[in-house]
């Protein structure tokens, strides 16, 4: 049995308004084992710690019951408080009467009855308690960053910023992501390229990072701190480290039609090719679907034209492996599909595009090198409708669409319509919304200049139905405010489509066993206090991957992502939590049902020798928890069906115990 | 019970469509085909049912206009149904005693030798009870 | 392969060719077409009111009666197809509806939204294959451009209708491209002819039926075709330039049975 000293805070008035605490602590001290019991008016403070340590040496206490606030507040205080005493500072229970009794009571006496039914619980769980130790385990001083956008560069740089290593991998030919198609940046207008450009050339100088591009993650194993990673480098036929990215290759290359996914298919590329100017790594790709060479051993002349003798038609995929301690995802976001939104035509017509393509078109390093020129014609268009919330804003259970506001469309359709007044002010510019977001610095007064100083007509409604007929887009809308169907004859019709997930998201959660929303957004470990962590040790979350962002707020993320990482690279050896589970190899069958249902991929089995009754011995296959590794959820105990499965600090035993208490 | 909310709660009933789902896009009346001929808009119909605002919608033409054509339902972003609204508004005013809209007596002028049957019968469904 | 099919009023009488050649292509591509015994009309348009029951017990018993022969429900007209198809769905997802109608169908034993519900269309395309009614063209309808007129009963609601995206759809484009012509795409291809507003007030038909007209020729459509009376009669009414002819017409046309060789 153990000496339990019961502590009652009043917390002010906050539990003693409606608990009559008094009361709690005389009816505990008749609870088994419990040798002390007192109460006082804020235990947290240095005098109520006093209080406490000095109970520990005056009555022997071998345990501690504090009955206070919620243990997310106070709980390692108290287990500070209980080392400083010589106890095992897993030797306290809380029982929270604040947040789960005082504060949701009305009434005294109900409160104080339920107060007293936690106490009583806690107490009965902390006789069961026994010490526990936290293990350790060595962190690989180097960081994986999966994603080369700008929360990816912003994350690696800050990271090699405070001397660690960091690997980014990065699916496309070069990095940039997004950020690099887009023309200006709202609300200062500067451009993209001009802010973007030179951290992806640090990114490349940095000695400290070492980029795979054109490359994916295709496993991962291990823990926080003690990652194992395979990255796969897709064969690029070039040798990267040979090629000057020159551009003869690509200047000589045949095959000239293949669509150009940097400008969104807007023009074409050649088979071999450097994304864009500034691309990092500067150097040639050669797609396999699209090169005769690859495809039919005919052509070869980019081998031909190379100089530095870069090309190499027989590359193959190569797998790395690598060790980290940390791993950020930045993997980013893409606009949803329109093909189901086809009321705008935007499968029947050209001159239909999305946002992401009126960057493009805007884009002096675009299809039509900047100017403003209609996609079917090549005409300057004269009226131009843009279109907000397209598959954003979705009943939940709609078939097409998403239930979230996308955050960043008002702000760059303000933008765009804008820059667009301010270039070619003989454009009518109409923008159709159903409510403008700007919450953001300088946003609305940037969004009001676009109304007042460009005299961008935005009108509270939604397009319906747009009609190319001839040489025009037929736009019927409703004005709400001045109550009316309005038809517009328009020559361009941008679309404000929805952001989603990139698609590499869901499986790279799967190989991370970090968790995702129904949005295949990664969630983070606390929405609000704990927003760029995931809940899985070790992995980390910057940019767009956990919700929609804009650039200032992407890499405020990203810059907090990696003071997280570099937080945990700093440290020599990792504490765990020794409140994980553990199996009892004599009760356990082998069944598999505990690894099935465990998030984090803690639990291995191995074949092991046992000694049976009858002395002979036989290889029975068990379950083995990786404590690094475990999270200490319990949903294996639940699942064992045997019961060999518990969680350390959270037995079943001391649960049943908590229950008979509370049923008493 | 009073009598506007009455009526409110029996058109929702009716419906079975939950005007609180709006989220005044407007799309309903963007794409509404016969919005020049309707004194009240289909997102004026989910609002004023929203609000209780039924008599005027009893007593409006903009009842008969109502093409059935379930654009308004198919396109809009939250599931409204703004069209199951009009429907709502227009049993309840047709099945008031002597209300129907289309007799017997009014066919032969509109027929012609091409009408087919399916337009009266169409018209009929809407028009009376 | 034998079908349950509803023609439904309007293919009775003033849409005989829609009916006749619905029934002589089938037999051309091995589907009989069973008419449903002692079938009622629909009622033309399906009411969305959760009272309305009665108005929708025809439909309930066509569908009873296709299920209880363990036959697929075969309609032509889009209008009959739109009202059996939104009941279906009503009598499998609205469960205090279909409560309600089954009190009027004790006798026949009850129904609980077991039937599978075609459209000709859909029939050509999932029962008999595009690629099969290709080989059975005889004159192809080559270098015809055709603009396919959906309107909105066939689409709409998507959910209740499940034959093709509503607003992008491509199974009468594919079936144009069986015949061997080519198939123009527009937008108002899914947008109101004016339906029954005909009654009330033809000018606003009139109206829209233009303006799908108008919208078809400009994408250079030299024919539109529909499944749906009421729609061939609006567009014919709004004075079109420009022939509207039922999908079953050329699809006689194109098998080569146009003409009755029994005549």
């Amino acid at each position: 049995m153990q000496r339990v000293g019961v502590f009652v805070c009043w917390c002010g008035s906050n539990i003693a308004g409606t608990v009559d605490v008094h009361a709690v602590a005389e009816a505990l001290k008749n609870e088994p084992g419990v040798v002390f019991s007192t109460d006082y008016q804020y235990m947290c403070s240095q005098a109520g710690q006093d209080m406490i340590k000095a109970a520990v040496k005056e009555h022997n206490l071998t345990g501690i019951v504090v009955c206070s606030c919620s243990p997310r507040m106070h709980e390692a205080t108290f287990r500070k408080t209980a080392a400083a005493a010589g106890l095992n500072p897993y030797m306290v229970e809380i029982a929270n009467i604040r947040e789960q009794c005082s504060w949701v009571h009305k009434d005294i006496l109900t409160g104080t009855e339920k107060a007293i039914i936690l106490g009583k619980a806690a107490v009965a769980k902390v006789n069961l308690n026994a010490p526990l130790t936290p293990g350790e385990s060595p962190v690989t001083k180097r960081a994986l960053v999966i994603g080369g956008g700008i929360a990816g560069i912003q994350t690696a740089l800050d990271i090699a910023d405070a001397g660690f290593e960091v690997d980014i991998v990065e699916k496309k030919p070069t990095i940039g992501g997004k950020m690099a198609q887009l023309d200006k940046t709202f609300p200062t207008l500067d451009c993209a390229a001009c802010i973007l450009t030179p951290k992806m050339v640090d990114v490349a100088q940095n000695e400290k990072i070492r980029i795979f591009s054109y490359s994916e993650v295709t496993d991962v194993k291990g823990f926080v701190g003690n990652f194992d990673v395979t990255i796969k480098k897709n064969a690029r036929f070039v040798k990267e480290d040979i090629c000057t990215g020159c551009g003869a290759c690509v200047e000589k290359c045949p095959m000239k039609k293949i669509p150009n996914e940097f400008n969104l298919g807007m023009d074409n590329r050649t088979a071999i090719y450097i994304p864009f100017a500034q691309a990092v790594p500067k150097v040639a790709t050669i797609d396999p679907n699209a090169c005769n060479m690859l495809k039919k051993g005919k052509c070869g002349i980019c081998a031909k034209v190379c100089t530095a003798g870069a090309i190499d038609y027989t590359q193959k995929d190569e797998y790395i492996e690598e060790k980290y301690g940390a791993i950020v995802v930045a993997t980013g976001f893409n606009p949803i599909s329109m093909d189901k939104f086809d009321e705008f035509a935007y499968s029947q017509s050209k001159d239909v595009i999305t946002s992401l393509e009126f960057e493009r078109l805007t884009n002096a390093a675009g299809p039509s090198a900047g100017k403003l020129l209609r996609p079917s014609d090549g005409k300057h268009p004269h009226t131009i409708v843009f279109v907000q919330c397209v598959g954003s804003r979705c009943e939940a259970c709609a078939e097409k669409g998403k239930e979230y506001c996308s955050k960043i469309c008002c702000m760059y359709t303000a933008k765009h319509a804008m820059l667009t007044r301010d270039k070619y002010p003989d454009t009518e510019v109409y923008v159709f919304y159903i409510d403008v977001r700007t919450p953001g610095k300088n946003f609305d007064e940037f969004y009001r200049r676009a109304v007042e100083e460009y005299g961008v007509k935005y009108i509270k409604g939604m397009v319906g139905k747009v009609t190319p007929e001839g040489d025009k887009l037929k736009v019927q809308a409703s004005d709400l405010l001045s109550n009316k169907q309005l038809h517009i004859d328009a020559d361009l019709v941008v679309l404000a489509a929805a952001i989603e997930p990139d698609k590499s998201a869901r499986p790279l959660a799967t190989m991370l066993t970090a968790s995702m929303d129904t949005n295949d957004f990664f969630t983070e470990a606390h929405p609000k206090l704990r927003p760029v962590e995931s809940p899985t040790a070790g992995v980390f979350l910057s940019g767009a991957c956990q919700g929609p962002k804009d650039i200032p707020e992407t890499v405020s993320q990203a810059g907090a992502a990696a003071s997280k990482v570099i937080g945990l690279l700093a440290k020599d050896k990792l504490t765990g939590n020794p409140c994980v589970a553990s199996s009892n190899e004599l009760m356990c069958n082998g069944c598999s049902s505990c690894a099935n249902v465990c998030p984090y991929g803690a639990i291995t089995y191995a074949d092991k020798e046992f000694r049976m009754p009858d002395r002979t011995t036989r290889i029975r296959r068990v379950a083995e928890v990786n404590p690094a590794v475990c999270q200490g959820c319990g949903a294996c105990t639940v699942a064992c069906p045997s019961g060999a499965m518990d969680l350390k600090g959270f037995a079943n035993l001391q649960i049943m115990a908590e229950v008979d208490a509370i049923c008493k | 019970m009073h009598n506007t909310e009455y009526l409110r709660d029996e058109i929702i009933r009716i419906s079975g469509a939950n005007p609180a789902k709006c989220m005044r896009c407007g799309k309903c009346s963007a794409t509404c085909p016969a919005y020049d001929e309707m004194e009240y808009h289909p997102h004026q119909f989910v609002n004023m049912v929203e609000c209780g605002d039924i008599e005027p919608l009893l007593n409006s033409e903009s009842l008969y206009m109502c093409l059935s054509c379930f654009a308004c339902i198919e396109r809009c972003p939250r599931g409204v149904e703004p069209a199951k609204f009009v429907e709502a508004v227009r049993l309840t005013a047709i099945r008031q005693q002597g209300a129907n809209r289309l007799t017997a007596d009014n066919v032969p002028p509109i027929v012609d030798e091409d009408t087919p049957q399916q337009l009266l019968v169409s018209a009929f469904r809407k028009y009376t009870k | 392969m034998k079908v349950s099919y509803f023609p439904g009023c309007t293919l009775k009488n003033k849409a005989k060719d829609l009916d006749l050649y619905a029934l002589r292509s089938a037999e051309a591509l091995g589907v009989t077409l069973e008419e449903i015994e002692n079938w009622q009309c629909c009622g033309g348009v399906f009411t969305t009111a959760e009272d309305e029951v009665a108005t929708k017990l025809s439909s309930v018993r066509a569908l009873k009666y296709a299920s209880d022969r363990s036959q697929p429900l075969v309609t032509v007209c889009s209008a009959c197809h739109n009202v059996i198809k939104q009941t279906n769905y009503a009598m499998q997802n609205n469960k205090a509806f279909a409560d309600k109608v089954n009190r009027y169908m004790a006798e026949d034993g009850g129904y609980n939204g077991e039937a599978e519900v075609y459209h000709y269309l859909e029939m050509l395309r999932d029962l008999v294959g595009f690629d099969t009614l290709k080989e059975k063209v005889a004159n192809s309808l080559k270098g015809k451009k055709i603009a396919a007129y959906y309107g909105c009963l066939l689409l709409r609601p998507g959910k209740a209708m499940g034959m093709d995206d509503p607003e992008n759809p491509t199974i009468m484009e594919d079936f144009i491209r069986a015949l061997g012509a080519d198939a123009v795409i527009w937008a108002k291809r899914n947008e109101c002819c004016g339906g029954y507003i005909s009654v009330e007030s033809p000018e606003t038909a009139k109206k829209n039926s233009n303006a799908v007209i108008r919208n078809a020729k400009a994408a250079g459509a030299e024919m539109i075709i529909t499944a749906c009376p009421l729609c061939k009669y609006n567009l014919e009414k709004s004075g079109a330039d420009i022939p509207v002819v039922y999908i079953t017409e050329i699809l006689a046309e194109a098998l080569g049975v146009k003409e009755d060789t029994n005549a």
